[in-house]
Formats: C-alpha cells, structure tokens, sequence
C-alpha cells in the first residue's frame, strides 16, 4: 500500500459516508439502517451518514439477496463509488441470500457480484435478521477497523 | 404571447435517495404539472411464491414473514388463516388475543413509521426524528412480547408460539401509557402545525369514487371517504370481542389520510389494552396433525389494508398453490388518480401516502415480448390455439 491509498484509508476512517443499495431486501433492514439514525442510537454522532449517490460514499450498504433485476444496478453502484471503499453485506439476505436462497429470481449473494467486479474489495458482514441497532453500531466499528 | 411549456419526462428511481426500495417513476410533465406517471416495479421480486411451494406449512409462517419487514405479523396471520380454513382447526381463546395484541402493535409501528417518513419526505426533519423516536417505545413493547424487535415469529398454525407471561401485563400497560401520550400529543399536534397543514391539505386528492373504481383498500381508502374495514367486514381475530371504531376521513387529500393514520393509533391503543384486560387462561395452541386436501382463504386487516392469501393442498406436506395479494397491490395503481395534475414537488408526497411497499406487491413478473404485440395472446386466442392444434393432431391420424 502506497502513502496515497493509506492517506485515502486514513481519511475515510473519519466520517464514513454510506449510500444504502437494496437489492431486493424485505424493508426490514433498511428501516433498522434507518432506525440507526434515529434519535435513540444517533449513529449520525459518529459522522455516519446517508447519502444520496453512490459517488459521495465511502461505505456501500447493500441489503437484500440479489435478484435478477437489481444485479446490474448493484454492479454499476460498486463501480461508481471512488476507491477505496468498504462493502457492507447487510443481513441474513445480504450474507447468504438467506431464505431466498432457492428463489427462480434470485441470482446469487451480494459477495459474489462484488467479487466478480473487484476481487480485492473489502466486504463485511453484518448477519441476522434483521441486525439489532447495537450490532449495527458494532458492524460500523468493525468496518472502520478493516479499512 | 408565450408559448405552453414542453413536455419533458422526469425519471425518478429505481435507486432514488428517498425510496427505500428499488421502483422507477417516470413522470411526464409539462411545467411543474404531472399529466402522466408510468411506474414500473418488479426489483424486489424474489419468487415467494415459489418457494412457498417447496416448503412444509411449518416454515412457510418463517417464510411469509419476510414478503415484507414492516407487515411481519400481518402476511402469516392471513397464511394460518388460510390454512386453518382448509384444515377447520379451532384457535384457543387466549391465542386468538395475543394474536390480535401484536397485530395491534405492529399497526401502531406501522403508522408511526409511516408519519415519520411523511414528514422526511417534505423536508420536516423534525416529524421524521420525533416520529421515530416515539415508535421506540412500540419496538420496546414488541420485545417483550416476541422476544424481538422486528420479524416477530408469534404465529403457528393452530395457535401462537409463545405465551404471554402474566408478570409482563404490567410492564406492557405501563409502556402503553407511555405510547399513548405520545401519540395523543402527535394527534393534538398535526392539525395545529401550519407547515404540515399547509404541504398536506388539498394535496394528492382521491375522491370516494375514484378509491372505489381503483379498488383501494385500507386507510388510502378510508381517507377518502371509503368505509371499508376488513377487521369491522368479516370480523376475526379478537375484533368482534373487543370496542373500537373504523376511523374515516371525507376529504381525500394527504391530509385525511395522515388523520386517518393517527386516529387509528389511538384505536391500536384501545384494543390493546381490552385485549389485555380480557385474557383469559388456558391452552395457547391446538396441535394440527394434518392438513387434508381442499383450498382455504384467509384475509387479515393489515396496517395497509387487507391481505390475502389463498392455499391450495393435495394432502402432502407443502401446498401445491399458495397465492398472495398484498393491499399495496390495490392502492398502488391509485396513483393514476391522485398523481396527475400535481405539482411535481408534491407527486412525491402523493406516492408516499399511501404507503406502498413494493416487496409485499411484487409477486409476479410479466414479460412482455418487445418485438410486436401480436405475441401477447389473450385468453381465448391460447384456447384457440389448443383446440386447433388438436384439430391438425386428428387430421394426421
């Protein structure tokens, strides 16, 4: 790693910018991203915050198994987000593709397309259905140390 | 003279930093007025359906759930009803009440998210924060009684998961309390506020014939006038057991239907706290051996309005059909209605106040060939076909 992208890992590490991608997630998770937010776990005190185009984040959160129709987006999203960046596999869907797994319409999980556009890129992932606010927190510390 | 504006197309989605699914909106406008909104959906679609059918009745409760994250109670309860349509299973009396006490809470996070996200979407950032932080104490509540915040796991065929232990009545009416006030001050305080007033009257007007004529459902429905109830129509869960009132509004606006909303927090209150009153002890499930073949249908009164579901068995231990209609499915069309001749700063607002959630709506997918229409065949044109193809099947013989 040259000084450049540790310069780079350095700043992002301060106030991490995230864009929320659902790839056909059940809302449950992202009303608990949202949640975060909110007044009673104020993530925002950290300088989290979301963003509305992929090309302000530093952190893509990406919830849901990924389905035929929102595979392309994805991909477009991870490409238009500046390196370095972190991705964040959000839930049971975004880890396994959990329950969805077997779906007609469900085209495989969110690493896998990640890794077919970069296979160095940074992935965490946060499980459960949906992830409690704590471990929301706790995921966000996590990735800020991986960076 | 001046000449009328153009007509230019304004694509809004499918990832648009205030949606939170996946859907893209293109309006046509001329000027700031709306004349046409086409919509197309079908990014959350993940074969629900599908999988339901290669799943045992057990799972499929797991399964259901999560068509839609806010709605968690309301899809199983409409499957168990469903299914315990087909297989004539009687529910205890005590399950039936904590059934209906997290449906209940469920509608009180449901419209508490919903009034949140209204005022995120006309830049009241306030409403947004204060809305969310009230519904806290809801997720609270939930806790307690499912063991957790979200996705709830109460339902099972025949009865519920797990019992309500007598040492939490208190704590839980304590926490009721609590909510309560805060939905009070919310109700007291919407109509006194003159910017929520101001960006909510008059906007995205349905009428009662035209909440008809789409079919809506809920309070989209309600709002307009509509006094449709699918918990007062066809009364199940603990709602025949229990006073409440459907809560309607006449004017069709946004306005009415935030009312709506909040009018029937204060009911969730109410049935809540009966329910709580009334229990009675005794078993909380009814074992269910087996499913013998037939159909079943079962609605339930969602926050968004009714859900149904329809399952269709051979015996076995999955069903061969399993049909889901989503209230979201009725009212998102409505928008044809309400959208047009908007200011397009208030499209956005209309779209949102129906609460859509395009999860619990994707069930199919069409393909629609592009070359030519012709392909697309209508029922009797496939009949036609068969049949003829019969006819040339004989005439080689």
């Amino acid at each position: 790693m040259n000084w450049k992208e540790r310069l780079a890992r350095w700043g992002i590490k301060r106030s991490p910018w995230v864009y929320h991608v659902n790839t056909g997630a059940c809302n449950n998770c992202d009303i608990e991203i949202l949640d975060v937010l909110c007044p009673r776990f104020d993530a925002e005190r950290f300088g989290i915050k979301l963003v509305g185009t992929p090309r302000h984040a530093d952190v893509l959160l990406v919830s849901g198994p990924v389905t035929r129709h929102t595979e392309q987006p994805l991909r477009d999203a991870y490409e238009a987000t500046p390196k370095p960046c972190a991705v964040v596999a959000f839930g049971a869907c975004g880890c396994s593709s959990g329950i969805f797994k077997d779906g007609l319409n469900v085209n495989g999980t969110v690493d896998r397309v990640i890794r077919e556009e970069d296979p160095e890129a940074i992935i965490t992932y946060v499980p459960g259905c949906p992830p409690r606010p704590e471990a929301i927190i706790s995921a966000a510390v996590k990735t800020l140390e991986a960076l | 003279m001046s000449k009328s504006p153009e007509k230019k197309v304004i694509p809004f989605g499918p990832y648009h930093p205030v949606l939170e699914e996946g859907e893209l909106f293109e309006l046509t406008v001329r000027g700031e007025v709306v004349e046409e909104i086409y919509w197309k959906t079908g990014y959350n679609h993940r074969s629900i359906e599908t999988i339901a059918e290669t799943k045992t009745y057990d799972q499929i409760c797991f399964l259901v759930e999560r068509i839609c994250g806010i709605c968690s109670h309301s899809h199983p309860y409409g499957f168990v009803r469903a299914v315990e349509d087909l297989a004539e299973v009687e529910i205890p009396e005590r399950a039936v009440y904590i059934r209906t006490i997290v449906a209940e809470l469920e509608r009180l996070h449901s419209h508490l998210l919903w009034m949140g996200l209204a005022g995120h979407f006309i830049g009241y950032n306030t409403v947004f924060m204060w809305g969310w932080k009230y519904r806290e104490p809801v997720l609270d509540i939930l806790e307690e009684v499912t063991g957790n915040r979200q996705h709830y796991a109460t339902l099972k065929i025949g009865g519920v998961r797990r019992d309500l232990e007598e040492s939490k009545y208190e704590k839980i009416l304590d926490m009721l309390d609590d909510v309560e006030e805060k939905c009070r001050m919310l109700l007291e305080a919407v109509p006194e506020d003159p910017v929520l007033k101001s960006r909510l009257q008059g906007v995205g007007v349905l009428t009662e014939q035209e909440a008809r004529d789409w079919g809506t459902l809920g309070p989209t429905a309600r709002g307009s006038g509509y006094d449709i109830d699918v918990r007062r129509d066809h009364p199940h869960a603990a709602y025949d057991w229990v006073d409440w009132d459907v809560c309607v509004e006449e004017s069709g606006d946004v306005y009415a239907k935030t009312m709506v909303r909040l009018r029937e927090n204060m009911e969730s209150i109410k049935i809540i706290r009966q329910c709580i009153d009334q229990m009675v002890p005794g078993p909380i499930e009814n074992e269910v051996r087996e499913i013998p073949p037939g159909e079943g249908i079962g609605t339930y009164g969602a926050p968004r309005g009714e859900t149904f579901h329809y399952v269709a068995s051979d015996g076995t231990n999955s069903p061969i059909r399993h049909k889901v209609r989503a209230p979201s499915f009725n009212n998102v069309p409505s928008f044809e209605a309400s959208c047009i001749g908007e200011e397009i700063a208030d499209v956005l607002l209309t779209l949102a106040a129906v609460d859509p959630c395009y999860s619990c709506t994707e069930r199919s997918l069409k393909l629609t060939p592009t070359s030519s229409d012709e392909r697309l065949l209508t029922p009797r044109q496939l009949l036609e076909a068969s049949r003829n193809k019969t006819k040339e099947l004989i005439d080689q013989c």
